[in-house]
């Protein structure tokens, strides 16, 4: 059994959370760019062009892309040959959630309870850490900081079986008008069908770590996908939400079996920094 | 593209349109969830704001920690829609402009009418680009609310557009409508 200590875990993911924060992945810069090709609107143009430079600025001074560093959601995935050493799992990804926020002068922005106090925790654990046993002796870690503005627009809802994908096109299309120009499109929507009601937004956060425009391997999941964005980018909420035709750079579902009698469906909208950072060790 | 300075009179707020491209120079105040909802208890009680509305801009945004050599962290806006239920209340009290990101409900973009206060709308998630057009930050209330604290900023040449002006023109309804197709 190979053997893995937490301290590893610990300062892989103080690293992850400053990368994922600083650096634009490539595939969501690749995405801008293209969008900014195909953009008709001067505005959403050059609204796109600030953004581009405001990813290069991150980079290159090692400073946030957006002040909005998020709660920091954290995915392990534990080969079930490997054996955790030196501390428990959980403990050891809020240390570096801890160490990550503050060397890398990240927002502190997770409070320790929700309705009443509202006190800040001041480092930004605990992170929301989903954990999942998997064949083999790795540990992959993904940590996406996810900010609010883009999340308060999310939402899930239990459709019927008989609303099949005209259902699911209809709340993606809703969700994105409503939310308008609040979660800061352009957009990546990410949408979870299946599971039951914990499930499918489950799906939608995972369905965010795929290489944006990547489409589904299901060439029907797949046209769905293009559907769905056509229709989007027909509502001209654009860049900002001040007009254009780039609503949403690309649409990701994912999806799951589940009960004969159900439709769960939850869109899980990602607003343009499309943070995300793993390692696997 | 319009240049204004810091603190605003209702003839000059009055003057910007929506869609105006716009750079600030002057003074301003951050404010968000928490300070907005300290500021309109302070109010309730008859105390005194931490800093005169009168003529100013409140900044929607909660920076990031300013690095060693840095005035301040990432600072770019917030979702303005979350101090709709303050806003009229400081306008009330002379606040002329707001900078934020995203929709108005319908009794804010009344009170801006009212009152002659502007709302303008910065890039979100452009955060590092504009930090570097703050060059001068200090906490001045509420410290301890951490990133939620109101800080006095120094901008020059701060890059926004008016996305709704004080005659209650949208530029978000007008921009939207211009491209959708469905």
């Amino acid at each position: 059994m190979r053997e893995v200590h937490v301290g590893d875990i610990t300062a892989a993911i103080e690293d992850l959370c400053i990368q994922a924060c600083y650096d634009l992945p490539g595939d969501v810069l690749c995405a801008l760019k293209e969008a900014r090709q195909k953009e008709e609107s001067p505005l959403g143009r050059e609204i796109i062009d600030q953004l581009l430079e405001n990813a290069a600025i991150a980079r290159d001074d090692r400073v946030p892309i957006c002040q909005d560093t998020g709660v920091t959601v954290v995915f392990v995935e534990v080969g079930q040959d490997v054996r955790l050493v030196g501390g428990d799992l959980y403990g050891a990804i809020n240390e570096g959630v801890r160490r990550g926020y503050e060397r890398g002068y990240l927002r502190k922005s997770v409070v320790a309870e929700p309705l009443f106090e509202r006190k800040n925790t001041g480092d930004n654990t605990p992170a929301l850490i989903y954990a999942d046993i998997v064949p083999g002796a790795e540990v992959k870690l993904t940590v996406v900081p996810k900010g609010t503005g883009s999340e308060n627009m999310s939402i899930v809802r239990m459709l019927t079986p008989a609303d099949g994908p005209a259902g699911v096109k209809a709340l993606v299309r809703e969700t994105v008008e409503r939310a308008g120009s609040n979660p800061c499109p352009p957009l990546v929507i990410g949408v979870g069908v299946g599971g039951f009601l914990e499930r499918a937004p489950l799906l939608a956060k995972r369905a965010l770590l795929r290489q944006v425009g990547r489409p589904h391997p299901d060439a029907r999941v797949a046209r769905l996908e293009q559907e769905i964005l056509d229709e989007v980018n027909a509502l001209g909420i654009g860049p900002q939400g001040l007009g254009g035709r780039i609503t949403a750079l690309a649409v990701h579902v994912e999806t799951g079996p589940t009960h004969i009698g159900a439709l769960p469906v939850a869109v899980n909208i990602q607003c343009h920094a499309a943070r995300h950072a793993e390692r696997i060790l | 593209m319009k240049t204004i300075t810091t603190p605003l009179s209702e003839t000059g707020v009055r003057g910007l349109f929506a869609g105006d491209r716009v750079l600030i120079t002057g003074t301003i105040y951050t404010g968000r969830d928490a300070a907005h909802k300290r500021m309109v208890e302070a109010m309730d009680r008859g105390d005194r704001l931490p800093f005169d509305l009168d003529g100013q801009i409140i900044y929607y945004v909660g920076p990031c920690p300013a690095k060693p050599g840095q005035v301040i962290g990432s600072a770019g806006p917030t979702t303005s829609g979350r101090m709709d239920t303050y806003a009229p209340r400081l306008m009330a009290s002379g606040l002329r402009g707001m900078i934020g990101k995203g929709l108005r409900k319908p009794a804010v973009v009344d009170a801006m009418k009212v009152h002659g206060c502007v709302y303008l709308v910065a890039v979100g998630g452009a955060g590092a680009l504009l930090a570097q057009r703050i060059k001068a930050a200090e906490v001045v209330a509420f410290p301890d609310l951490g990133p939620e604290a109101v800080y006095r900023l120094h901008v020059e040449d701060f890059p926004v557009f008016v996305g709704i002006d004080a005659a209650g023109t949208d530029m978000y309804a007008e921009g939207v409508a211009r491209y959708r197709r469905s």
